[in-house]
């Protein structure tokens, strides 16, 4: 649905630009392909650590890690299990209400909601290729440590 | 581009291909899950990378820099912000989409703290995605969840921009206007000359 619209959205676009200015519009469609290009080593090596990872993190390992009475271990494994791994949202979120749902305790989805939303390990490679390092790795950082703390005020709303 | 350059610019994936397949070999039971997240993977990766890379060169052309300059730059005063998180939470897609559009907002004059609100929204304030979760998780989690995560974005940009020094963030502007290959160089651009001199 999204990509949907991003294909409209660049064909719409792309053809206001052309009968405004051909020249231009070249020039962008290039632009576009070469800055594609440029990140496209890093992008295929994602893609395929990703594969790996979602092959041994499925739903039913990440249940068995953050379930029911899984604690503060449970909460710091969800962190990390958030961190490394990459699912869009409209997959996540389900998952995660079916953990919920399952007695997974609403800190440790919470958390890893939040980490697995902000914290990207394994997509660094692409953050780092227009970040640097060190901003690259701060962010990540500090969105990990944010996560806890996202993760114990949702949990105290939700218990309210 | 000889081979050889090709091939040393595509090592990580090289080996991360050879990864895979030796772990499909030694796991054979993890194989076809491997396989088919891959497939997923690609199929999300290179239908929506493609239009936005295409959509930031049209962005790159049509935008004047002084425009961006107004509404996102040092200057813009609190229209920065909110225009960075109006954006980025409306973006859809994954967060290491948001990288390359960071990029051509930095290319054309967007201030280091704009920018970082921006990448925060994109991964977190998303508001297509908040209806879903309220869906999935409930009404009060997700508010919950977005009510800490507003000031949590902040918190985490002002303390990037305290712990990255400025020369650092000067190098990442310089690589943003880079990766912006000019005519007559070779396409092995994208790796950054200012980060070359030092």
């Amino acid at each position: 649905m999204d990509t949907l619209i991003l294909y409209i959205a660049a064909i719409a676009l792309f053809a206001l630009s052309a009968i405004r200015d051909r020249e231009r519009t070249k020039k962008a469609f290039l632009k576009g392909l070469k800055a594609l290009e440029g990140i496209l080593p890093q992008l295929l090596a994602v893609l395929v650590f990703v594969a790996v990872i979602l092959a041994v993190f499925d739903a039913e390992m990440i249940s068995r890690f953050i379930g029911e009475k899984s604690g503060m271990i449970g909460t710091i494994a969800a962190g990390l299990i958030g961190a490394i791994t990459l699912i869009p949202g409209f997959v996540a979120f389900p998952a995660a209400g079916e953990l919920l749902r399952n007695g997974a305790g609403t800190l440790q989805i919470a958390t890893f909601v939040s980490s697995l939303m902000m914290v990207g390990i394994i997509t660094l490679p692409v953050e780092i290729k227009y970040f640097g390092k060190r901003a690259a790795i701060a962010r990540n950082a500090f969105a990990f440590i944010f996560s806890f703390i996202a993760a114990v005020f949702v949990a105290w709303v939700v218990a309210l | 581009m000889n081979l050889m350059g090709i091939l040393k610019r595509y090592r990580a994936a090289i080996i991360a291909t050879l990864a895979l397949a030796a772990f499909m070999i030694f796991f054979p039971a993890y194989a076809p899950k491997a396989g088919a997240s891959l497939l997923e993977q690609a199929r999300t990766m290179l239908l929506v990378v493609p239009p936005i890379f295409l959509l930031l060169g049209l962005m790159d052309v049509w935008v004047p820099r002084e425009t961006m300059m107004r509404f996102m730059g040092p200057g813009s005063g609190i229209k920065g912000p909110l225009i960075a998180f109006a954006v980025g939470s409306a973006a859809a897609g994954p967060l290491y989409g948001a990288f390359p559009v960071a990029a051509i907002l930095m290319k054309k004059g967007a201030s280091f703290t704009n920018i970082l609100i921006f990448i925060g929204a994109w991964s977190t304030t998303k508001i297509p995605m908040l209806l879903f979760e309220m869906k999935a998780l409930g009404f009060r989690f997700a508010l919950a969840r977005l009510a800490i995560d507003i000031p949590g974005i902040i918190l985490i940009a002002l303390a990037l921009k305290a712990v990255i020094p400025k020369a650092e963030v000067e190098r990442m502007y310089a690589a943003a206007v880079a990766m912006d290959i000019k005519p007559g160089m070779s396409p092995a651009g994208g790796k950054r000359p200012a980060a070359r001199q030092k």
